[in-house]
């Protein structure tokens, strides 16, 4: 347990279907009966009595389908999720969860938006300012740092949200199919900051379609099916296993 | 300890500061604009309400313009935080389902944005004084702060509830700006407690605001604060806050699923 950076013990996730959210709290009021019974009752379960463990400094692979929930399992570990029944542990400080459309608010420049994300995941702004400049420069996005991130392309969203994410220092990093977007340069220079990482004793939680990369960096992959895991174990074994199933 | 417990009191610091400075930004663009437009806004609602009670009903009330804006500037910052909040969650919706800091920092920005404004609008109070050849008075230093505790954590109270109940709705905010909006004309920002027909007097202190407000127009006016009043509002403040802070809790884990 000591050594473990996150450990899912029986933990099952179930979301409501949010019906009356696009009705609003007038339909609620006129439908009241059959509103409180929707939201009780319509529940999907993403995943039953899930467990695993993910040891310190490993590097972690999540494969599956789309819709298997690999994005919810990041979101639980992230803390942005709850989960409904079992017990997460997680020891370490985590990274924001680097996604497609990273966390970024769209009307602040590309400099704010990294501050704003160091002091969300923890920093003061000595510490961030310390070192907004190798952050710019690892994005190579100098010179759009000061326009608003609404106007940066998905690839550049992607850029500016890793380089902030590797500059600040996070125990736990939770990667969610950026790669797919950045260009082929980028991707390098990401899997290179992910090794050193891997030396530095960083957990890295890795989700893919990309099983050329998920082998490239991956020690141990967790293969997820609709509501459960399919299988769990060293790289090469998973990823052989579902490129035959697939 | 020592300087870990300084560095969370930093950090905390730090992530209002940065919170608000983005509100800043994106709301006004500059912060600024920010600042005139939250004394622009008060003084011309006191401009019309000057037109209509004072030069068209010829309301008794001395010193009519001061005593308006006495009210209108406290009333404005429970206005503006209260109605910004049915949106101000989902408008952090990128930063809520992407970090997983304590989301109720967002609301609280909110409430010390709303407050900060109403503070730095205080010289234009004081300016009024003087134009109606009054002074300030000593006792502000301890009465501001205490009529602005009471208040704050009425608003961040009301907050909390329409800005974590809206998610699940979404059509609060209609609702929110209407509310205020009739609360409004059954507080005495315009006019008199002492004009309201003794019979329903007693409706004042249903109303969490008129106390407040009675009571900032006297410290600012007079230099004076109702006790009893005082005591009202702090009731209000802690029952206020007590539920805000429980439909929060009860809700805050959904918001990222919601959003
Ligand atoms: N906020 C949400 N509310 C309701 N259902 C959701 C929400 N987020 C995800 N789901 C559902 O949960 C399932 C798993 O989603 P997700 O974790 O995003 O899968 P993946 O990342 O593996 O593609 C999907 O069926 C999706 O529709
Ligand atoms: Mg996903």
């Amino acid at each position: 347990m000591i050594n473990a950076a996150v450990v899912f013990d029986k933990v099952s996730k179930s979301y409501p279907m949010y019906h009356h959210i696009t009705g609003g709290i007038k339909n609620l009021i006129f439908h009241l009966p059959q509103g409180i019974r929707s939201i009780k009752r319509t529940r999907y379960e993403v995943f039953h009595e899930l467990s695993f463990e993910i040891k310190k400094g490993e590097t972690f692979g999540i494969i599956g389908r789309n819709g298997v929930g690999k994005s919810t399992i990041l979101g639980l570990i992230a803390g942005v999720l709850r989960q409904s029944q079992g017990t997460i542990v997680v020891n370490g400080r985590i990274s924001p969860l680097l996604e497609l459309g990273a966390g970024f608010h769209p009307d602040l420049s590309g400099r704010e938006n990294i501050i704003l994300n160091g002091v969300l995941m923890g920093l003061t702004r000595e510490e961030i300012f310390k070192r907004v400049n190798d952050i710019i420069m690892f994005s190579g996005l100098d010179q759009f740092i000061d326009q608003p991130v609404r106007v940066y392309s998905s690839g550049m969203l992607t850029r500016l949200g890793f380089s902030v994410v590797a500059h600040l220092e996070p125990e736990i990093l939770l990667i969610d199919e950026i790669l797919a977007v950045g260009d082929i340069d980028f991707q390098k220079k990401c899997l290179e900051r992910m090794a050193e990482f891997k030396k530095n004793n960083v957990t890295i939680i890795f989700v893919s379609h990309s099983m050329l990369n998920v082998e490239r960096i991956c020690d141990r992959v967790m293969w997820m099916e609709s509501c459960t895991q399919k299988m769990i174990g060293s790289t090469n074994i998973v990823v052989k296993a579902y490129k035959e199933h697939e | 300890m020592d300087s870990k417990l300084k560095r969370k009191l930093q950090y905390y610091f730090d992530l209002i500061l940065v919170l608000t400075q983005k509100e800043l930004k994106v709301r006004y663009k500059n912060s600024v604009l920010g600042y005139l437009w939250s004394v622009a806004h008060p003084l011309a609602f006191a401009l019309v309400f000057f037109i209509a009670f004072k030069v068209v009903v010829k309301i008794q009330i001395e010193d009519y313009a001061l005593f308006l804006i006495a009210g209108l500037f406290p009333w404005q910052w429970f206005a503006n935080s209260v109605n910004a909040s049915p949106m101000i969650l989902l408008g952090n919706a990128s930063i809520i389902k992407k970090v997983g800091f304590p989301r109720y920092f967002i609301i609280l920005t909110q409430v010390i944005q709303d407050m900060i404004h109403f503070l730095l609008a205080i010289p234009v109070i004081i300016l009024f004084l003087f134009l109606y050849h009054k002074t300030p008075y000593l006792s502000w230093l301890y009465g501001i702060p205490v009529l602005l505790t009471a208040q704050f954590f009425i608003i961040y109270g009301i907050c909390l509830i329409v800005a974590s109940t809206n998610l699940f709705f979404r059509d609060l905010e209609r609702l929110t700006i209407l509310s205020t909006m009739l609360l409004f004309y059954f507080t005495p920002v315009f006019f008199d407690e002492a004009m309201i027909p003794r019979q329903y007097q007693n409706f004042l202190y249903l109303n969490p605001l008129s106390l407040l407000i009675v009571n900032w127009r006297m410290l600012f006016l007079s230099g004076k604060i109702n006790a009893l009043y005082l005591l009202g509002s702090y009731s209000y403040a802690g029952f206020i806050f007590l539920i805000g802070y429980m439909v929060y809790r009860k809700l805050s884990w959904k918001f990222a699923e919601v959003l």
